[in-house]
């Protein structure tokens, strides 16, 4: 099934099911490509603010494109690349580590990447006539005063794909409650499924605040309100407070997820057990608690008062003992074990001292006193790009290489793997080691070009060269994929001979419905449990059966699409109201597909039982 | 697994709205959203707390509010709330048109909230000219104010949906669960207006 | 089928026991009416307020807790996972509500 049948039906035919598709591992994909493209718009962004600041007083781009250009950088790094991939990523293989054929809500599903899509498209239209300029955090009044739409794009573009992204919250937790194969108890899920389950936890409770923040945005924008507005009384650190309340937990949604992928690749590379997987799960939640508290810490310097910095410094410093708890653990895990290094093991061992020189700087942030010394300064780019790149990325391109041949049947190539990993872990170090030394020596985040002759201009140079480093790194893992898409070796269902949890029991790439019966769990690492006993495969836990699928449906990209035009038209109808028209036109395709879907009875449909025996497996 | 959604009298189960897999996952998907509503609540209410004495030379809470009408808005909404359990009681004894009884007038006690809503928003931009626009007091209490009775129009239409498309078919499992779902967004509703009377209304008369 | 002879036809035993759980439920909505009724009184009455405010906010969760643990079951079998989130979301809105009004202004 999957790709090769796909391709035998012609082009029309398989852009249709992709467009209607409601299988989570094909919106896993999705979400991957999607996630993919977003990583090299930004990574070019990035490039080009490297060469900006490649040399003192460059001209190459100027002031208020630079503003663009660092706000479009993180911006979408954060919303659009990463948090998309690792989506991708929990969307194709938590049910599969959990025993399911779907997630609990498969149309949702759909409708989440869609709104995740268009709200990204949404936010680079803004491109054609100016981009958002207030960085990342787009604070109030800055945000407020801003001629033009850029900020009016970064409203609407992130109020859709942050819906999407709730939906998808969501319907993890529920998949992973009540979806479950039998004998797989919360204790014997894999960290990857717990980190999922925590991480959606975390996008549950932390985006609503979001929503809060770019509603007021969009009302003292569009609508004339005064949240922020000092005049009548409003209050700029009111935006503050309610970016970070979900900012910070953001941050532990990009990084609990790679926490899991680190937690199935060291295993299953070293052959031995995840060491403290009790500890483990704890202190993923311990972390999630904690990540909740800390949010002020973002904001040490705006003046809350020397008590509330001091709660909120302990609870951030706080942090570092869960996550110490896992670094050790991982460090326990490959204590003794029959290591095999590859590049999915690379990216996996350089996370470790990578993130750990990050969390260190984040303890030296967390002092609110010297707080006041790094604060936007290039020492806090330094710090959060080794957690955010040392941490995230490098988790996710390990998750990659480790269940890519799960996910397309085929393995990357090795050679170009550890290629790409070396020159883009040099390229790593090389740029942002040097910027908490620049940052130290007093140079500003967010400016547009530094001075000569102030001890400043090496250190720029060599953070440009490890930009250029890494994009190298970037391109050679795509000519990797390219290359093993046309001709790479094929992959069995254990595809590293070592697989421990349940998705290495089945075909790679598995059938759509992913398991032809419920396999029984009998304990943690499942697979590992049935080869240590000599079974080739999982006993599974029920007679093969007719099986209950969900239909497609192309009311998700339908509602998506009224949404984006209603978007539109909201950025526009405060220079002219005729834009109020696309407003309505697009509501009204929204409400209309959404009425369709709920009027209309979809009982999905069942795999009849002779086909199953049919096909074997 | 059976195909077929309709509801065996003889064999009840016992909670119809919980009896198929659809059934269950929607039940707790609505669950898990309500605590990510929790948090959109708790965000307009914050604001709003920060807000609340930044009235710009306009009228205060105390020139502003009037006890009467949030009293008789009150008793509306926890009374269709009440209503509301007498609708899923009846849908639990198989008993649809009276569920459905139940639920119109649950309807229309939301109908009549929302009318005194409006009548007092109108009120108080006709009488105080306080509005969305003319202080920091303003935004924050009609967006609180606001989001609520958005909520409550969005569970008005969700309802007559549900009854307008069911009202020949009866109960089978297949709609057992959406009525159910409606009725619990609906009680958090209350629960959202009980904090806005408490902590908007009556807390803005003592200050 | 109509319905009155569905009605007629289930479990009796289910039946006695929807209607005993029927009226809990209205002993708490009379319930949530009183508290609602001392909140509007105390206030009326012009309590000072280093007292009403404690009072009503107290009475609004009492009332809340009636609304989450009878009239949407959080306290019955199966609602584990619910009441979990419930109780996060809580824990932050009361967080949230804090420091709005403690460190927004300074
Ligand atoms: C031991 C753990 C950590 C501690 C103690 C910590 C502490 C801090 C502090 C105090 C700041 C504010 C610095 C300032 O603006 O002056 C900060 C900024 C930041 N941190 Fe961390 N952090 C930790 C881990 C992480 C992780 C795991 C991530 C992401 C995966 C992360 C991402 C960020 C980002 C993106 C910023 C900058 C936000 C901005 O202003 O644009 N941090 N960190
Ligand atoms: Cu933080």
């Amino acid at each position: 099934m999957g790709m090769t049948s796909a391709q035998k039906r012609g082009f029309g035919a398989t852009l249709w099911d992709w467009l209607t598709t409601v299988d989570h591992k094909k919106i896993g994909i999705l979400y991957m490509a999607g996630g993919g493209f977003f990583f090299l718009m930004g990574g070019l962004e990035a490039v080009i603010i490297r060469i900006q600041l490649m040399s003192p007083e460059n001209n190459f781009i100027s002031a208020g494109l630079y503003n663009e250009m660092i706000t479009m950088h993180g911006t979408t790094m954060i919303f659009l690349a990463a948090m998309p991939i690792l989506l991708g990523l929990m969307n194709f293989i938590m049910p599969l580590q959990i025993g399911a054929r779907d997630v609990a809500f498969p149309f949702l599903n759909s409708l989440g990447f869609w709104l995740f899509l268009f709200g990204g498209v949404l936010l680079n239209l803004s491109w054609f006539t100016g981009a958002p300029d207030a960085g990342w955090t787009n604070y109030a009044p800055l945000s407020i005063q801003s001629p033009g739409h850029g900020i009016d794009f970064y409203i609407m573009g992130l109020q859709l794909s942050g819906a999407g992204t709730l939906m998808g919250g969501i319907n993890f937790i529920v998949t992973i409650v009540l979806m479950r194969a039998p004998g797989m108890t919360y204790m014997r899920m894999p960290l990857f499924t717990w980190t999922t389950f925590v991480a959606s936890i975390l996008i549950l409770f932390a985006f609503p605040a979001l929503t809060v923040g770019l509603f007021l945005m969009m009302f003292d924008r569009m609508f004339g309100s005064a949240f922020f507005d000092a005049a009548l009384g409003g209050n700029a650190v009111i935006w503050q407070h309610l970016f970070w309340i979900f900012g910070h937990p953001e941050v532990y949604i990009l990084i609990l997820p790679v926490f899991g992928v680190f937690s199935e690749v060291f295993p299953t590379f070293a052959k031995k057990r995840l060491f403290g997987y009790t500890a483990m799960v704890f202190a993923t939640f311990l972390i999630a608690f904690l990540g909740f508290m800390v949010w002020a810490h973002h904001m040490f310097t705006v003046g809350l008062g020397p008590v509330a910095n001091s709660i909120f410094a302990v609870a951030t410093m706080a942090i570092a003992v869960p996550t110490g708890i896992k670094i050790f653990n991982w460090l326990f895990t490959l204590w003794g074990g029959s290591i095999k290094i590859n590049s999915a093991m690379l990216w996996a061992l350089a996370f470790i001292p990578s993130f750990t020189i990050g969390g260190m700087t984040g303890v030296m942030l967390a002092s609110a006193v010297a707080d006041y010394q790094y604060h936007d300064t290039y020492f806090v780019i330094g710090h959060f790009h080794y957690v955010i790149v040392g941490g995230t990325v490098f988790g996710i391109l390990s998750g990659l290489h480790y269940w890519w041949p799960k996910m397309f049947g085929k393995y990357l190539h090795e050679g170009l793997g550890q290629l790409s990993f070396w020159t883009f872990f040099v390229g790593f170090h090389l740029t942002f080691f040097i910027q908490h030394f620049l940052g130290l020596m007093g140079m500003p985040r967010r400016y547009w070009v530094f001075l000569e002759n102030q001890g400043l201009d090496t250190g720029n140079l060599i953070s440009s060269i490890g930009a250029f480093f890494m994009s190298f790194g970037v391109i050679v893992f795509l000519i990797n994929i390219i290359l093993t898409t046309i001709k790479g070796k094929k992959a069995p269902r254990d595809a590293w001979g070592s697989g421990r949890t349940l998705e290495w029991s089945i075909s790679s790439p598995p059938v759509h419905y992913n398991y032809k019966q419920l396999p029984l769990v009998r304990g943690l690492d499942p697979l590992w449990i049935e080869k240590m006993e000599g079974n080739k495969n999982m006993t599974p836990a029920e007679p093969v059966d007719e099986i209950h699928m969900p239909n497609g449906s192309i009311l998700p990209l339908i509602i998506t699409i009224g949404m984006t035009i209603a978007s539109y038209g909201f950025i526009y109808q405060t220079g002219n109201k005729l834009w109020l028209i696309a407003v309505y036109s697009g509501m009204a395709i929204a409400l209309i597909s959404m009425l369709t879907r709920s009027l209309k009875d979809d009982h999905g449909h069942h795999i009849p039982k002779e086909e199953l025996e049919r096909i074997g497996d | 697994m059976s195909h077929d959604h309709s509801i065996d009298p003889k064999n009840m189960p016992k909670d119809p709205s919980k009896a198929t897999t659809e059934g269950k996952h929607k039940f707790m998907g609505l669950w898990i959203f309500l605590g990510g509503e929790t948090v959109l609540f708790a965000c307009l209410f914050g604001t709003y707390l920060a807000l609340r004495n930044s009235n710009a030379g306009g009228p205060t809470t105390q020139e502003l509010y009037g006890l009467g009408l949030v009293f008789l808005m009150t008793v509306l909404l926890l009374t269709s709330s009440l209503t509301s359990v007498y609708a899923i009681y009846h849908m639990k004894n198989n008993d649809f048109k009276k569920m459905q009884l139940w639920m119109g007038i649950t309807a229309l006690l939301g109908i009549g909230f929302l009318a005194c809503e409006i009548y007092e928003f109108a009120h108080y931009i006709h009488g105080y000219g306080f509005t969305f626009r003319s202080s920091a007091f303003g935004s924050a209490f009609y967006a609180l104010v606001g989001f609520h009775g958005g909520h409550v129009a969005f569970g008005l239409s969700w309802i007559i949906t549900l009854m307008v498309r069911n009202a020949k078919r009866g109960l089978d499992l297949y709609n057992a669960p959406k009525f159910n779902t409606f009725a619990l967004y609906w009680h958090f509703i209350d629960v959202v207006w009980v904090f806005i009377f408490t902590v908007v209304y009556l807390m803005g008369m003592v200050s | 089928m109509t319905d009155e002879m569905s009605t007629r036809k289930i479990n009796s035993f289910q039946k006695q026991k929807n209607k005993q759980e029927m009226q809990r439920m209205v002993v708490s909505f009379a319930l949530m009416i009183i508290f609602t009724l001392i909140a509007f009184a105390l206030v009326m009455l012009e309590v000072p307020s280093t007292y009403v405010i404690p009072i009503i906010l107290l009475l609004a969760f009492v009332q809340v807790g009636f609304q989450f643990f009878y009239f949407m079951h959080l306290k019955d079998k199966g609602h584990e996972v619910p009441s979990q989130i419930i109780y996060g979301g809580v824990f932050i809105t009361v967080m949230v509500a804090l420091t709005f009004t403690v460190i927004t202004w300074w």
